[in-house]
């Protein structure tokens, strides 16, 4: 008999029936006594099944764990005691119009009506086409002012609204309410003819193109049993590794940029279009869009490419490497930079915070390392924990993995790398089964998930955003922070609002 | 301050000479798509079964840009016999039906709207409204501000506010929550208004088409003066129809 949540590999496929399945309140309990001692929530949706709901949680420790149990109408919400299952419950609550009962902050996610067609849990009226129509968070007082900001912003931005309650210039608490960019992609990508599919995954995020269709890729690999060679691995590699470069390297100037430190902004982003035409050379287009496929890579690394790519980093290097070391070893900058938005290390382990964000708080959690697909395995990625949780802290760890990234793809490069080009074979996928794909965007862990039903045909597929967690980390950053110190917080985070909104 | 001046010595100068001087991108990218008219239906209608976009009509052997997303799956089946994309930037079209096409388009040059290039040429203001798409569009938009692009230098700018603009560039697939706020920011924008539609999304839906959360092409909802293909456009191509379009 099984009594405690199984053991997975990421991305490897189970049998659906090898998932154990518990009453729910012996669920919760598990999945709370997890994530109470230390455990993050991966993933946690409700599924399809028969003709009820399903809830279906992916928690890591050191391990993945997973295990099911039956969706009830209305369950005690496990957010009231464990803050990590927050959006997740509102998201299954926005989703199937499954109440979780005292949740501390039931509100829409996403502004969508539920797919199952029941009464929504919000009460809203979609046929008004205003997300932010809601009644914000207020505080109130003499002195209190509110600022909202969005959804169409200032600058080339995406669409979000920001909400502030401010005491003169101090921000007490940002409410962040998304959504604008709901496509309904989960939906389509049940929908839509296999060959479509990884074009749906690249759109999810454009600057996250090469790690969401990597974890579509895969999947579908585990769930049709496709080899993939060693070559494609290193390519898909270097091409992931190209993404949190440009990212990075783009970001770091915008920091620079908000601080008035022109110089280097506009040198960080001449660069990070010089590591954008590095994935233009090799796939056809500067975001990587084209280059994954389930069963390989769409293009080869001929010796030309990887010799020209050698050139350009050799060149690019140093300039990077000066250019990091001008932004933080300026006083002006560091007096800006350096407590600046702090999140606590416990507020982070709350929330859940990943990737850069999270390891600026001292958790040192990266996909890359702890759960390694790829050539990860053979590799070395260092920990890049940094203790002070602030934009200082942010700042440095996203300084530090670009010249650790720049290092990896030199010696990934260092060899010939030979494959087999593939373009999106579609293979029968294993019926009754579940796949969960994690791979480290340069925002942290990005998860899809694959479940099939007994025709092999795909019953839901789900896509976690690492934004999905860090959002609420922005939030917390602002906490008694100036408003005038909002676009430099922003920034540090830099995350996505299509990632989230799906 | 030493530090400051190495590193202003070690950028160097970075400033694109296009369109002066013409721009060659790497062999890769995907750029304007040739039709061979000559080439048998039913290596056509292999191509239109396997594009993912749906963006080919093997009976009249056509390819649509406003659909295509410049993936190269019909080259690659085709061997270049039916489809060849060229490395040529040049995209953007001022008339929807001209994205249907075999490869020639028209001159956007001759095309433009000529009392836009009266009013705009020398400066324009333009306001970006990202509705919904995968901010990949946004992102190279946003390139044409670094010093290799320097779209200022031509007197082009987005600026913060619709009411300070004379136009509107939109990317995305027009969520059904970003419609309304699309709307106002095109209301608030004094006419005469220019619409510019950027990347797929924007032209057709792109590759949410099919979702009944969003708006499959840009015009059922606004007037759209210029098209500008891709997924997304390379900052070339963006450069190459604005400065054609309005200078």
């Amino acid at each position: 008999m099984t009594t405690d949540f199984k053991p997975i590999s990421n991305g490897a496929a189970i049998a659906l029936a090898d998932v154990p399945h518990f009453s729910l309140d012996n669920f919760a309990c598990r999945a709370l006594h997890l994530v109470s001692n230390g455990g993050k929530v991966v993933q946690f949706f409700a599924y399809p099944h028969g003709d009820r709901l399903r809830f279906l949680a992916v928690l890591r420790t050191d391990t993945l764990l997973t295990a099911t149990c039956d969706a009830p109408d209305t369950y005690p919400a496990m957010t009231a005691t464990c803050e990590n299952f927050h959006l997740f419950e509102r998201e299954i609550a926005e989703q199937t119009g499954i109440i979780p009962r005292g949740h501390p902050w039931l509100k829409m996610v996403r502004y969508h009506a539920n797919a199952r067609g029941v009464a929504d849990v919000f009460g809203n009226d979609y046929q008004e086409d205003i997300p932010g129509k809601y009644d914000y968070y207020a505080v109130s007082g003499d002195e209190i002012h509110e600022v909202a900001v969005g959804p169409v912003h200032a600058g080339v931005i995406e669409p979000g609204h920001f909400r502030f309650n401010c005491i003169g210039e101090r921000v007490l608490n940002l409410e962040i309410q998304l959504g604008y960019q709901h496509r309904g992609v989960e939906p389509l990508l049940l929908q839509a003819a296999p060959n479509r599919r990884p074009f749906i995954a690249e759109s999810i995020a454009g600057d996250t193109a090469v790690a969401n269709s990597l974890c579509l890729a895969q999947a579908i690999e585990a769930l049709s049993g496709m080899p993939v060679d060693a070559g494609a691995k290193i390519i898909r590699t270097i091409g992931l590794e190209l993404e949190r470069i440009a990212n990075h390297v783009g970001d770091l100037g915008a920091l620079s940029n908000d601080v008035a430190f022109l110089a280097p902004a506009n040198y960080c982003g001449r660069m990070r279009g010089d590591f954008l035409n590095m994935s233009l050379l090799l796939c056809g287009n500067r975001f990587g869009k084209g280059l994954v496929r389930p069963g390989g890579v769409r293009f080869c690394l001929t010796d030309d490419i990887r010799n020209t790519l050698v050139q350009r980093i050799a060149e690019l290097k140093p300039q990077v490497s000066h250019v990091i070391d001008l932004i933080f070893s300026t006083s002006s900058v560091r007096s800006r930079f350096e407590g600046c938005g702090r999140v606590s290390r416990s507020d982070a382990e709350k929330l859940g915070l990943v990737g850069p964000a999270g390891r600026a708080c001292g958790l040192p959690y990266d996909a890359r390392r702890c759960f390694p697909t790829e050539h990860y395995g053979n590799l070395d990625i260092p920990e890049n924990a940094e203790a002070t949780g602030d934009v200082y802290a942010r700042a440095k760890v996203r300084a530090d993995e670009t010249m650790q990234s720049i290092r990896l793809i030199e010696s990934l490069l260092r060899h010939p790398v030979e494959t087999h080009c593939v373009d999106g074979e579609n293979l029968p996928l294993t019926p009754d089964s579940l796949v969960v794909t994690i791979n480290e965007a340069w925002r942290g862990e990005l998860s899809h998930c694959i479940l099939t039903d007994e025709t092999g045909r795909i019953l839901h597929y789900k896509v976690k955003d690492p934004s999905f967690h860090n959002w609420n980390g922005l939030s917390m950053a602002l906490r008694n922070t100036g408003i005038s110190d909002f676009p430099l917080n922003n920034k540090s985070f830099n995350l996505s609002y299509c990632g989230f909104d799906l | 301050m030493l530090n400051i001046l190495k590193n202003r010595f070690e950028q160097g100068c970075r400033t694109s000479p296009y369109p002066k001087t013409p721009v060659q991108l790497p062999p890769r990218y995907r750029g304007r798509p040739e039709i061979n008219p000559n080439a048998p239906v039913d290596l056509a209608r292999r191509c239109a079964a396997a594009c993912p976009q749906d963006a080919i009509d093997a009976e009249n052997k056509t390819i649509d840009m406003g659909r295509c997303v410049f993936c190269g799956t019909c080259q690659r089946i085709s061997d270049g016999q039916f489809v060849t994309f060229t490395q040529d930037f040049a995209l953007s079209v001022s008339e929807k039906k001209h994205l249907i096409t075999r490869g020639t388009l028209p001159d956007l040059a001759r095309h433009a709207r000529q009392h836009f290039k009266k009013l705009f040429g020398r400066s324009l203001q333009l306001r970006q409204v990202s509705a919904a798409g995968c901010n990949a569009c946004e992102a190279d938009l946003n390139v044409l501000a670094t010093p290799f692009f320097d779209l200022a230098r031509f007197g082009i700018n987005f600026v913060a506010s619709p009411r300070h603009a004379d136009g509107i560039v939109v990317t995305g697939p027009v969520s059904r929550n970003m419609k309304t706020a699309l709307f106002q920011t095109y209301e608030a924008t004094p006419e005469p208004r220019v619409v510019i539609a950027v990347g797929s999304c924007a032209l057709s839906g792109g590759p949410f088409r099919g979702s009944p959360e969003i708006t499959e092409g840009l015009d059922k909802l606004l007037p759209v003066d210029l098209y500008i293909p891709g997924c997304p456009p390379h900052p070339m191509t963006n450069l190459h129809a604005l400065l054609t379009f309005f200078k």
